[in-house]
């Protein structure tokens, strides 16, 4: 699956869209694809304070739990409760209907701490390498 | 189709779903006493138990026994869990009737031979651990860490040191030590481990500071890896006032060789269960002796045996932490531990950790061509293999392991230790045969080929056994947990 360009990652191997002072969090295809089937998710409450690379929430794989990191500040005002209900929508779909939160951007020039599509691709390459 | 007297689908079915109305496994003498009245509001006239003769009984239970696999049936070569076999002879020795037949709560003078089997435990690992005092009541490995670490809780409370709130833990330890500092309710720091597979020295120094409790290691660690900083680890540590937490599950490795006390652990936990072949799997029953310096004896969990002349008694240590679990621990698997040490002297303890590394690094020559290796060193008792190459031919970890019980193995641990891509984790121990080894890598070679040239094959495996895949994801997410009765179904 390609990496979509209009966006930005971290190398927790989250994505955000933003538009405007909204952002949309999701996790990248290569991280479902290392998670295996999703199970669970534990996401924060509309209202909740995130920090940019600070716990955003966890996510549970038949593998693992593991920890969900916010590729930017600000407050959460949407959580995508079709992901709640089906998890393997993450899975199914990581780029487009398995989102997981929406925050509006305490800082939209956070944005430019976060790896483009072309420094992400290289980032999994490497790791796969070693 | 090939046919045999197995009922393949004995493990989709339940007692109830082969009940007949009015069938009995016994049929009881009449009652020679009055029946006692039983006031209306007590008695239900529908019962829902399965009806089923005797020997369909018998049947169903042989039926799904012989669905098992146990280390009895094959080799198990699960990676962390130590899947040692267990001499018979230690079963007819926990069942002595002396053993069997004691009380807890009768008096100790009338129990003197099980407290010196006790005593003796101690003192022995002690000396295997190279600690001072050793606790055995707590009932498995993990709450042995727990009961470790509140220990060493209780302890930094005494010196008034409350300010250590925080607890290292490699990222290469067992998944219980973060698990257990958590719950004794200290903060979790984790430090990453080298290339090499040792603790970063320098993300050790960069963490620890005077908030710092302890650090946690893991020793061989979950990479089957022995830290040969060890020592340095335990000097930076006792340095900034904190203390060394030894996880010694992996102790197999270790028997004879090198010993926690020597290389300035101050407390260690060991599991019975693994290392000293005891039973286990299927839940138990586990047991996690915990070994320390002087300085945390005063902590250890009651009741310790202490002897007084030549009389044993049950005791509580000064500022012990209290009771772990219910009287004195696991004491059929300590009985079972004991008559490990007796029968291989020690002598013989160092031929097991010497057998259990060279099976392992003979695992690690024969495979390593095929499969690749991601800390490219000598391992200790299990060696972590990664299915990389495998997986770029579309073929995961997941159904390498699949494929192993076609051909007739229990699969390694697979996809842990995390710091490893596709992880393959396998621990033979020492009591498998150059045969057994060499079976078992063929299979994997052979696996390697079928990846190449039939990856289908493999990755639609298992083939031969009762279940094929299991959907763990909706196990997980919609489980179900309990049986009903169909509606409608009035028998």
């Amino acid at each position: 699956m390609p990496t979509p360009t209009d966006r930005r990652y971290t190398k927790e191997h989250e994505w955000v869209r933003v538009e405007n002072d909204l952002g949309t969090v999701g996790i990248t295809d290569y991280a479902q694809d290392q998670l295996g089937d999703i199970v669970y998710l534990d996401l924060p409450s509309p209202g909740t304070q995130v920090k940019q690379m600070e716990k955003l929430g966890e996510i549970e794989s038949v593998k693992a739990v593991s920890e969900l990191y916010s590729p930017i500040s600000g407050e959460v005002v949407e959580v995508n409760q079709e992901v709640i209900d089906r998890p393997e929508l993450v899975n199914q779909s990581p780029y487009d209907e398995g989102w997981l939160v929406r925050v509006r951007l305490a800082d939209t020039a956070e944005v430019d701490n976060l790896l483009t599509p072309e420094r992400y691709d290289q980032y999994v390459a490497q790791a796969q390498e070693t | 189709m090939k046919s045999g007297p197995r009922q393949p689908d004995i493990g989709a079915r339940l007692t109830f779903d082969l009940s007949k109305p009015g069938r009995r496994a016994c049929s009881l003498p009449a009652c020679d006493v009055p029946a006692a009245e039983l006031p209306e509001r007590l008695l239900r006239r529908e019962l829902s138990l399965p009806e089923l003769s005797q020997v369909d009984v018998v049947r169903y239970f042989l039926a799904l026994s012989r669905l098992n696999y146990s280390v009895d049936s094959g080799f198990y070569p699960l990676g962390s869990c130590t899947m040692k076999y267990n001499p018979k002879v230690h079963e007819e020795l926990a069942r002595l009737a002396g053993f069997t037949g004691l009380h807890p709560l009768q008096p100790s003078e009338t129990a003197q031979g099980a407290l010196a089997l006790m005593y003796d435990l101690q003192r022995w690992l002690a000396e295997i651990t190279g600690l001072d005092a050793v606790g055995l009541a707590p009932a498995a490995g993990a709450q042995g860490e727990l009961t470790g670490i509140l220990m060493v809780k209780a302890y930094l409370a005494d010196r008034g040191e409350d300010g250590r709130t925080r607890v290292l833990v490699p990222d290469s330890a067992h998944g219980t030590n973060p698990a257990t500092a958590a719950m004794a309710g200290f903060e979790v720091i984790s430090v990453a481990s080298d290339r090499q597979g040792n603790t970063d020295m320098q993300a050790l120094a960069s963490a620890l500071d005077d908030g710092v409790a302890a650090l946690m290691l893991t020793l061989p660690n979950t990479l089957g890896l022995f830290d040969p900083n060890a020592g340095r680890i335990a000097d930076m540590l006792h340095d900034k006032g904190a203390l060394l937490y030894g996880d010694g599950a992996n102790l197999n490795a270790l028997l004879g060789r090198a010993r926690f006390g020597d290389m300035g652990f101050d407390v260690v936990h060991m599991n019975m269960h693994k290392t000293f072949s005891t039973p286990h799997g299927g839940g138990g029953p586990g047991s996690g002796p915990v070994a320390v310096k002087s300085h945390l004896a005063p902590y250890l969990p009651t009741p310790v045996v202490e002897k007084d002349d030549d009389r044993f008694a049950l005791a509580t240590p000064e500022r012990s932490i209290g009771r772990v679990g219910l009287f004195y621990g696991q004491f059929g698997v300590l009985v079972r531990a004991y008559a490990y040490l007796r029968s291989l002297g020690d002598e013989g303890l160092r031929q097991v950790s010497e057998n259990a590394v060279l099976n392992a690094n003979y695992i690690l020559a024969r495979l390593r061509q095929a499969y690749h290796l991601p800390y490219d060193r000598r391992c200790m008792h299990e060696v972590v293999f990664s299915g990389s190459r495998q997986r770029a031919k579309g073929v995961r970890t997941w159904d390498i392991a699949k494929r192993l019980i076609d051909y007739g193995f229990h699969p390694p641990t697979v996809y842990f230790p995390l710091i490893a891509d596709e992880a393959l984790m396998i621990e033979p121990t020492e009591t498998e045969s150059k045969e057994a080894l060499d079976a078992f890598c063929e299979a994997l070679l052979a696996i390697d080929r079928e990846a190449e040239e039939e990856p289908q094959v493999v990755k639609e495996s298992p083939h031969t056994a009762p279940v094929g895949r299991l959907d763990e994801a909706t196990a997980a997410r919609r489980p179900v947990l309990r049986w009903r009765r169909e509606a409608g179904d009035g028998s």
